[in-house]
Order: structure tokens, then C-alpha cells, then sequence
């Protein structure tokens, strides 16, 4: 069973949520990583770019497939983790740590009320996590 | 009632034992990856690496009439193939398009072993049969045999440790030595799909996990279809389906080297021949990327605004650390060292045409 720490927040397209503040840190779960395989692309958005909560905000590539990233929040991207778009398998080794995607200052708080906690996505996975 | 359920190879409770992730390949349930395609590629170029191919089919041709007939359906010069040795060929239509690529091994004067691609063997098998005089035996060996080809730079001295006979290494590449591995009577063959050295060894289906497991022993890492695709890719190989099919001319995929078109009529021959003259309008070429980012089947390929062709088969290489691929560009641009834009979703990705072996130098 995929890794699903306990004090973050979910969203059933297997992003994640770390909330410190009006900061959320978002990135995909070890579920999804596995799913992937290999990560070899990330094309993660410019800072400055606002999202709105289920907005596209880019792509994560593996040697079998390319999935789009969907942002669990509304806000503005204020940093994106270019320090991995040569060392893309660190998603996959650390997805919730160094694996990170990007870190948006949420416009609206309200809406981590409608995440997933992490029983619900644990959950969510057990009954085949679409 | 059909029976749906996807062909298992004798190896198949080992990849499941090994954790492989198995998918759909040609009706066939394979591996696609054991630990992940990139950690395989690696271990297939600096190490030593399996790969089941027990999907791929076997067919034994014999009879006096065997060297003529293969002679007629495929492209390379078999009159000239030596018993105990193996070539690279294609089977031709009479279109001068390709109905597969495959390997044809010499037994002895009037006995053949033709190695083809699981999601062909039934359209050969049907075209070999439909040409067939009486004095030719075909047959499918593919279900009793089993097939592991063992590829790196260390894959013959694995091989040879396993055996315990290093008379293995002596073998040219394409010359092929029967004997035994792990107590099963095997076929070695000096050929890969890789680009690296290694054999592809034939045993019969119940040694086959024996094998495996020995290899496994003496360090060799399974590896899967993910990471057969990579090698492949790198080493510039064509893959039917993908660089080939019935309607590629082997003049434009670069493959003029298995076809030898002084060594007598062959299906397709003069077909082949009148694009050779003529010159093909589009040639099969390699691209390499600056970039991660995968090119893919299908996705065009610009000169400027001009769209000139397709790639068909795209990967990101771990050996170089950008991505690469195959594809066809109209002739005037298959030049190495053209700049040329790949259109992949939404982005255009710049790369540049090199020689087809030259991928993995890149």
C-alpha cells in the first residue's frame, strides 16, 4: 500500500497539500509516483501565475506516460521546484519531501475543508482511486 | 465462449514472484519493468541484464526446398548464411513493404529457425504457409521453447559463469553454438536488440525458470519491455509497428543492408529496386534532444512552420540524459545535423537529426 502521510491534505487526482500559514507546498503522492514509473519531465508554471482549485498547472512525464497536474487549491504560485528539472527521479524517490512541485499562497483557506484527509485518500486508493 | 485471457510465457510466475508490473503485449502478459525502466537500462549498459522474449515466435523451417523458399520470402542473402550462424532479414511483400523484420538461424543445408515478432508470428506463420511447396516442413516451436536474451558488457562472462564453459565467448556476433545452461540443452545465440554484447539462448519451456533463476544468481538483473524499448531506441533499432510495417519500403528505414538485391528474385524485389532508383521520398532518421521532455509516436516534426514528419518512436535516454528518438523526415532535411522543431502538446522541442547509430553517441 502507498505511502500516505497523516498531515496532509488530498485531492482524488493524487496531488497532495502541506498548508503552513497561507502557504500550501503541493506535490504528488507515492501512489501516483509508483503509478508512473520513471519520472523523467516535470513542466511545472512560472511564479506569479494564479490557479484556480482543480486548474491544470502543468505535466509530470515518465518514460510510459504523461499525466497533467491539477492544483488541490486557488492562489498564486510564488515558487516552482526548478532545483529538480534535471533530477526529476527525486519525485519519485521523495515525492512528499524533495519531490515537491510548487508552493502557492492560498487565496481562499476555505477550500482545504473540501480536501481529502489522509484516511479519506487512503480510502479513496483502497477502492481503486479514481 | 472466446477465451480473452492474455498467453502467459513459461516465465511468468517468475516475473510475478520478481514483482514485475505486467501488461498487454501482443496477447501476450509481459513485464514491462521489475525495479523501473530507467534503473534497467542502466544495468543492461554497464552490468548485465535478462529479458523473457519467449513471446517472440520460433518457427522451424526444413526440407529440401527450405533454403529456396526462404531465399524467395525474405531480403537477405540466406544461400550465404553458414550453418551455425544467424542473420538479420526481412520478410518483404510484393509490394517492397515489410511484413516483418526477423532472425533467420542455418541449422544445416536444408533446416532453418526463424525468430519473429510476437505480434507477428501468426501473419508470418500465414504468409510462410500460403507459399509452401511439399518438400518444406513448418514448424511453430514457439509454445515448447523458451527464449532469454542476456544483454551488457558483463552478459558474457555471466553467461559463461553459468554454463561453466567460457568456450561461449568465443562465438562471433550472429554465430550461434548449441550446449547446455543449468542443466537444460540450449541454442546460444551472439544477438541482441540492445547494443550491447550478450546471447539470446533457446531452451525448452520447462527448463526456462531453471535459467532464469540461475542467471538471477549470477547476478544478472531481469529486466522489462520498458527497458527493451529504451536499448532499443538508443541503439537506433527498429521496432515494427513503430519504424516498420507492410507499407515501409526498407530503402527509406535505412535497412538496405539486409537486402541484397543481386542474390536472385525475392518477393518484392523489384519494387525495392524501383525505389532505390527513383530515391525514397522520406528517410528514417535519428533526433536527438537538448531537453527531457519525450517525443512520442505520431508527434510532427517542423522545419519552421513546414511540417516535414513524424516521429515513431521516442524515449528519454538515461545514457545521455536528454531525450531521443526515431522518425521520418522528407528526404531534402534527413541530413545529419538539420535543425529541426518537434511539436509535442503544446510545446515545440528543438533537436537535431543524427545518424540513426549515432543516438547513443549523441
Amino acid at each position: 500500500m502507498a505511502n500516505v502521510p497523516q498531515d496532509l491534505k488530498y485531492s482524488k487526482t493524487h496531488e497532495w497539500a502541506r498548508v503552513q500559514g497561507d502557504i500550501a507546498t503541493i506535490g504528488i503522492t507515492d501512489h501516483a509516483q509508483a503509478e508512473l514509473g520513471d519520472i523523467v519531465y516535470l513542466d511545472l508554471p512560472e511564479p506569479g501565475r494564479m490557479l484556480a482549485h482543480d486548474e491544470q498547472f502543468g505535466e509530470v512525464e515518465s518514460v510510459k506516460a504523461v499525466s497533467e497536474l491539477y492544483s488541490p487549491v486557488s492562489g498564486e504560485v510564488v515558487e516552482a521546484n526548478t532545483a529538480i528539472t534535471d533530477n526529476t527521479e527525486v519525485v519519485n524517490a521523495d515525492p512528499y519531501g524533495n519531490g515537491w512541485l510548487i508552493k502557492v499562497r492560498l487565496s481562499d483557506p476555505s477550500e482545504l475543508a473540501g480536501l481529502l484527509s489522509a484516511d479519506d485518500y487512503r480510502k479513496f486508493l483502497e477502492e481503486g482511486g479514481h | 465462449m472466446t477465451d480473452t485471457s492474455l498467453k502467459h510465457t513459461p516465465l511468468y510466475d517468475a516475473h510475478i514472484a520478481a514483482g514485475a508490473r505486467i501488461v498487454d503485449f501482443a496477447g501476450w502478459a509481459m513485464p514491462v519493468l521489475y525495479t523501473g525502466i530507467l534503473e534497467e537500462t542502466r544495468a543492461v549498459r554497464t552490468d548485465a541484464g535478462m529479458f523473457d522474449i519467449s513471446h517472440m515466435g520460433r518457427l522451424r523451417v526444413a526440407g529440401p526446398g527450405a533454403t529456396t523458399l526462404l531465399q524467395t520470402l525474405t531480403s537477405n542473402d540466406v544461400a550465404a548464411l553458414a550453418p551455425s550462424r544467424a542473420q538479420y532479414s526481412l520478410l518483404t511483400n510484393p509490394q517492397g513493404g515489410i511484413i516483418d523484420d526477423i532472425i533467420v538461424y542455418r541449422e544445416s543445408a536444408q533446416a532453418y529457425l526463424v525468430v519473429v515478432n510476437a505480434s507477428n508470428t501468426d501473419k508470418d506463420l500465414n504468409w510462410i504457409y500460403s507459399h509452401t511447396p511439399a518438400d518444406v516442413a513448418i514448424e511453430n516451436r514457439t509454445d515448447e521453447t523458451a527464449m532469454i536474451a542476456v544483454q551488457g558488457p558483463n552478459a558474457p562472462a555471466r553467461v559463461g559463469q553459468v554454463v561453466g564453459n567460457r568456450g561461449l565467448l568465443s562465438l562471433d556476433r550472429f554465430q550461434y553454438a548449441t550446449g547446455s545452461i543449468a542443466g537444460a540443452e540450449a541454442t546460444f545465440c551472439r544477438t541482441g536488440y540492445t547494443g550491447e554484447d550478450g546471447f539470446e539462448i533457446i531452451v525448452p519451456a520447462g527448463a526456462a525458470p531453471g535459467v532464469w533463476q540461475a542467471l538471477r544468481e549470477a547476478g544478472v538483473a531481469p529486466c522489462g519491455l520498458g527497458a527493451r524499448d529504451a536499448l532499443r531506441i538508443e541503439a537506433g533499432y527498429p521496432l515494427y509497428g513503430h519504424e516498420i510495417d507492410d507499407t515501409t519500403s526498407p530503402v527509406e528505414a535505412g535497412l538496405m543492408w539486409v537486402v541484397k538485391l543481386d542474390k536472385g528474385d525475392f518477393t518484392g524485389r523489384d519494387a525495392i529496386q524501383a525505389v532505390k532508383e527513383q530515391g525514397p521520398k522520406r528517410r528514417l532518421i535519428g533526433l536527438t534532444l537538448r531537453e527531457r521532455i519525450v517525443p512520442r509516436q505520431g508527434y510532427t516534426i517542423y522545419v519552421g512552420p513546414e511540417a516535414v514528419g513524424e516521429i515513431t518512436s521516442g524515449v528519454f535516454s538515461p545514457t545521455r540524459n536528454h531525450s531521443i528518438a526515431m522518425g521520418y523526415v522528407a528526404t531534402p532535411y534527413a541530413r545529419p545535423g538539420t535543425e529541426v522543431e518537434i511539436a509535442i502538446r503544446d510545446k515545440r522541442a528543438a533537436a537535431t537529426v543524427v545518424p540513426k547509430k549515432a543516438l547513443l553517441e549523441s
